[in-house]
């Protein structure tokens, strides 16, 4: 603790220092250059495009859902429906089933980013405490194993889980997505439990704490950031994964949604491009609430964990 | 961890919280498992048959949907389940199905697709299971397109012929000739047509020729292209004779000299091109016949179109080359005489006829193409069906390598000689030299 109060007050101290040494100095109110003032105008700037960047894929299917179809093929298309419509909803409920894909791909993610958390969080702990050889060539591993493409481990693997009767079950699909996920899940968790420091640990040692209590009352808390960011990462892949679900379900009630979203795209890859455009945006709501539920957890982890006493 | 999360997110709670968030995580969790144990939710199509259906359109899956219910209600015994498939992704779902002996009973697929899987002995040999009604009723050349080392895999039942479609306000204007299945334009007054119908905001004619290579194999039937010879040793070579030339010829013509055609919309799809016709940017575009259902349905009120027939070649020729929709029977399937009877059904005159409208496309039996509802003027229907005897087997339908020769040499070389980047030399030693040494792999 008393080395994080040092730096603090020697990050404190360089900000001053630093502050003196501008141009024009007003007590209380550092103020910056034109040149710093100008790159600073252009930071913003470049991140500004780059949320736009980001945001203008899902304004435009937010936009288009809402749109009909004679909206949807004009030669001057406009940012806001002229005649907003909930047509394509309802025709997207009425041809496929939403409700049914979306609770599917929910078991599923869930399951898999559960079960992929429960699995990594100890391993990760393992690898990034305990070095030897044998957590180095695991690290390797898992690197490795990521340069697999789907298209080269399908096959195999539809026998394997046809073997273990999993075709055509959700639990396969689960097993797919933990086995899949989990690679990376254990390669972020190693960074984050790299990130606290051993000294916390020793500190907590030192107070009387025992292996168990220190690992639940101290590490725990400071990896939460990290385990919630793990699990986003497992919800968020597993929820939009297509070719294992694709190739591993067979009943028209156990599909996923990725999978129904394509029955709405036919030949020479013509869509229907509204009830797509609705049922896609329908799809991206649980990522979305998710991620927005989770984020207030991520940043109040970070907020606690050195300064728990 | 629990003991960090739940002890934060627990000081704030009204008392019970904590006790109503174990409850609903135990309810989820019970939900999650049931539906994950292996068995708790099969459907009750189990046990019968499977059919794949690939039908996406509204019209076409509710007709599809109706009558596998009207089967299933007449043949308890030979229930069939309707699995929705996608033509995104029906290729790598069959391959891994068939790979994994988890086919589907029924499949509903595309001609070209098949010949992997007949050669690769995952569809079963309809021979001696297609009723004769069916033989009879659908025509010789349709049936060549499923029949690979003489043995049918599949029953044609849907095609789709390229037509134009037409401005009819743009064209009237212009004063053209409207051609009809009986006088249909040339290729050279067709071109001429296009360069008549340029003006400063409107092109002629767009080709969206994202996939050029189908497009240009199956419209050169018409001045006879051939491109694919097959020798007296079963071998197929590859030439580009005069009437392989033709078409490409008039496509550059139009994009590159004339600018009669858009150029950015060479690696359009169809679809892509709609709003510039909708907005007189184009007067006309070359598109497969199931197009008329989007421009139906997003045509600004008051767009007047019309379907013209594809120009015809020397003599008035107008054959076309297409890849019909088929269902086939897995090789795994143990009831195939069940699923050849459900086929027969699906397939009889009237239910090919709702199917056909359902999906926008002709159907390939001529009982059903006879029938009125496919024979009115409203949509262009009769357009089409006027041309229906001229389709004929796409010309690479089972050649072995076209795959490859269509990814790797064809489509980037047509699509550079369409935008004028490389002559018709060039085209040449790339289709029939480089192509030539893909087939030969495949023909050892």
């Amino acid at each position: 603790m008393k080395t994080t109060a040092a730096r603090a007050t020697w990050r404190s101290r360089a900000a001053a220092r630093a502050t003196s040494r501008h141009r024009c100095p007003r007590p209380g109110a550092p103020r910056l250059g034109p040149r710093r003032r100008a790159a600073r105008t252009g930071q913003y700037l470049a991140l500004l495009c780059y949320l736009v960047f980001l945001a203008f894929p899902l304004l435009w299917l937010i936009s288009t859902a809402f749109k009909p179809p004679a909206e949807l093929a004009t030669l001057h298309p406009t940012w806001l429906p002229e005649r907003p419509t909930l047509n394509n909803f309802r025709q997207a409920f009425d041809e496929q089933p939403l409700l049914r894909a979306a609770g599917n791909s929910l078991i599923t993610a869930g399951c898999a980013t559960a079960i992929a958390v429960v699995l990594a969080t100890p391993m990760a702990y393992v690898m990034a405490r305990h070095r030897s050889l044998l957590s180095r060539a695991a690290t390797g591993w898992v690197v490795v194993s990521q340069a697999f493409p789907f298209v080269l481990v399908i096959i195999p693997l539809f026998l394997i889980l046809k073997n273990l009767q999993l075709i055509n079950e959700l639990a396969g699909l689960v097993l797919v997505y933990v086995v899949w996920s989990l690679p990376f899940a254990l390669w972020m968790l190693t960074g984050y439990v790299r990130a606290v420091p051993r000294e916390v640990e020793e500190a907590a040692a030192v107070d009387g704490a025992g292996k168990l209590r220190t690992l639940v009352s101290v590490t725990a808390p400071l990896l939460a950031p990290g385990i919630v960011a793990t699990a986003l990462f497992t919800f968020i892949t597993a929820w939009n994964e297509f070719f294992f679900a694709l190739v591993l379900l067979k009943s028209p009630e156990k599909q996923t949604m990725p999978v129904v979203l394509t029955h709405f795209i036919g030949t020479e890859g013509v869509a229907d491009l509204g009830p797509l455009a609705a049922a896609a945006l329908l799809a991206t709501v649980p990522s979305l609430v998710l991620f927005a539920v989770i984020q207030r957890r991520i940043t109040g982890g970070m907020l606690t964990g050195a300064v728990k006493h | 961890m629990p003991g960090g999360a739940a002890g934060k997110g627990a000081s704030g709670e009204p008392a019970g919280g904590p006790v109503r968030r174990r409850r609903l995580l135990t309810a989820a969790g019970a939900t999650a498992a049931a539906a994950l144990l292996p068995g708790c939710s099969r459907g009750d199509g189990r046990g019968g048959l499977r059919f794949l259906s690939l039908a996406w359109q509204q019209e076409s899956v509710a007709a599809n949907k109706r009558l596998v219910a009207q089967w299933n209600a007449a043949h308890p015994k030979a229930r069939v389940s309707y699995v929705q498939g996608s033509w995104a992704s029906a290729h790598d779902q069959l391959l891994t199905s068939f790979e994994g002996g988890e086919a589907p009973d029924i499949i509903h697929d595309a001609s070209d697709d098949l010949a992997d899987f007949a050669y690769g002995g995952y569809l079963a040999d309809l021979t001696g299971l297609v009723s004769d009604r069916l033989r009879q009723d659908i025509p010789g050349h349709s049936w060549q397109t499923t029949t690979f080392n003489r043995r049918v895999y599949g029953v044609p039942f849907l095609q789709e012929p390229r037509m134009i479609m037409a401005n009819r306000r743009l064209l009237t204007t212009a004063g053209v000739r409207l051609p009809t299945a009986d006088e249909p334009w040339s290729w050279e007054e067709f071109r001429s047509v296009a360069q008549r119908l340029t003006r400063k905001d409107t092109y002629g004619v767009a080709w969206p020729l994202k996939e050029p290579v189908s497009a240009t194999l199956n419209l050169s039937l018409s001045t006879g292209g051939q491109l694919f010879h097959r020798g007296d040793d079963g071998k197929v070579t590859i030439r580009y004779a005069k009437g392989d030339q033709i078409v490409p010829r008039v496509i550059r013509d139009q994009a590159v000299t004339d600018k009669s055609a858009s150029r950015s919309t060479l690696g359009m799809g169809g679809a892509d091109t709609l709003p510039g016709f909708f907005g007189d940017r184009y007067a006309m575009v070359p598109l497969g016949f199931s197009y008329r259902q989007q421009i139906t349905q997003q045509a600004p009120k008051g767009f007047d179109w019309m379907v013209l027939p594809a120009p015809a070649g020397p003599g008035g020729d107008q054959r076309q080359g297409v890849s019909p929709q088929t269902l086939s029977i897995a090789e795994d399937c143990h009831r195939k005489e069940d699923a050849m009877a459900f086929i027969n059904f699906l397939l009889r005159p009237a239910n090919m006829v709702r199917l056909a409208r359902g999906d926008w496309v002709l159907p390939t039996g001529t009982t059903a193409l006879a029938d009125p509802a496919l024979r009115t003027t409203r949509h262009g229907w009769a357009t089409g069906t006027a041309l229906a005897d001229q389709l004929r087997p796409a010309p690479a339908q089972s050649v072995r390598g076209y795959p490859e020769w269509k990814d790797k040499i064809a489509t980037p070389a047509l699509q550079e000689f369409y935008s004028g980047a490389i002559g018709e030399g060039e085209l040449e030693h790339r289709l029939v030299s480089d192509g030539n040494r893909v087939l030969a792999r495949y023909q050892r």
